[in-house]
């Protein structure tokens, strides 16, 4: 799925990155909890997160993250636009909440990163 | 700074500070892509350091860290002066955490910290004296072949 594409599902914000819309996601993972995302991100993932700190954005670039969705309307702080500007990572923003805006883009067959452990 | 056997840099990190926490594995993962070292090897390295660092910013005052490479490996330590650890084994533990709200707010304290430095890890060894500080040794081949 193209950022572009993303990008209308979420009727979203640009924040920084609109010259990058033709990019292509492959999966995506929504968490408040960086502890999660750097124990399970995947590189190339689309960070769906409601957590607006430097911390955001700093975690994306550490795990290789392409992309961050900021749910519920928020935004990064300015130390955390700042750093993806200069590491290069789109962000957006939508209205919609974790749940709806992880939901519209599972419908539209963007995947998740979970593995489910089977103990067999 | 350069030595005959490779590179060595120090850092410094400050406990508390909630706000560059994190810069320094953010610095350290661009010297490692401006030498060129592979993506998935750098990944590994940040994602370790970067968890060892909110560590020494959540739990402890200050801290050392060395990055070291050679033709070989890398090399992160990170020796803080903190409360230390009583029962490693227990902290090494997926879930394990004593963070506090404020630390959870942050987006930290699910206690995965530690537990994905060793997965990140070829070697890793921690060791802490309880009221001093805890060390940490962390070491990624930069040849992967027949490893993990
Ligand atoms: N440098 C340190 N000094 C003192 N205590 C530490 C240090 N590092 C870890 N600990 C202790 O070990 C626990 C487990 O650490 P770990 O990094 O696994 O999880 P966490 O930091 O609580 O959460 P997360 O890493 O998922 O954000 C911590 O909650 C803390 O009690
Ligand atoms: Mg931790």
């Amino acid at each position: 799925m193209t950022l572009k594409e993303i990008k209308k599902l979420l009727q979203a914000e640009v924040i920084y990155g609109i010259d990058r819309l033709e990019e292509e996601i492959q999966w995506a993972g929504g968490s408040d909890l960086m502890s999660d995302v750097l124990a399970f991100g995947k590189p190339g993932i689309l960070l769906l997160t409601g957590l607006t700190n430097a911390q955001s954005v700093r975690t994306a670039n550490i795990i290789d993250a392409k992309a961050i969705v900021y749910v519920r309307g928020k935004k990064p702080d300015k130390e955390g636009i700042k750093l993806a500007r200069e590491k290069e990572i789109p962000i957006f923003s939508t209205k919609y909440m974790m749940y709806t805006a992880c939901g519209l883009l599972f419908s539209h067959g963007l995947p998740g990163v979970s593995k489910i452990q089977n103990n067999k | 700074m350069s030595t005959e056997n490779g590179l060595s840099k120090r850092f410094e990190i400050t406990g508390g500070d909630f706000g560059k926490a994190g810069s320094i594995s953010t610095k350290i993962k661009e010297i490692l892509q401006e030498i060129g070292i592979n993506s998935t090897i750098i990944r590994r390295t940040a994602i370790a350091t970067y968890e060892a660092e909110m560590n020494v910013v959540m739990y402890a005052k200050k801290a050392d860290l060395t990055l070291h490479l050679t033709p070989a490996e890398i090399s992160i330590r990170v020796y803080d002066e903190g409360p230390g650890i009583e029962n490693i084994e227990m902290a090494m533990q997926e879930g394990f955490s004593t963070a506090t709200d404020e630390m959870r707010e942050m987006g930290f304290g699910a206690g995965l910290g530690l537990p994905n430095i060793k997965k990140n890890a070829d070697r890793f060894e921690i060791s802490s004296t309880p009221g001093k500080g805890t060390a940490l040794d962390i070491t990624i081949y930069l040849n992967q072949e027949g490893k993990k």
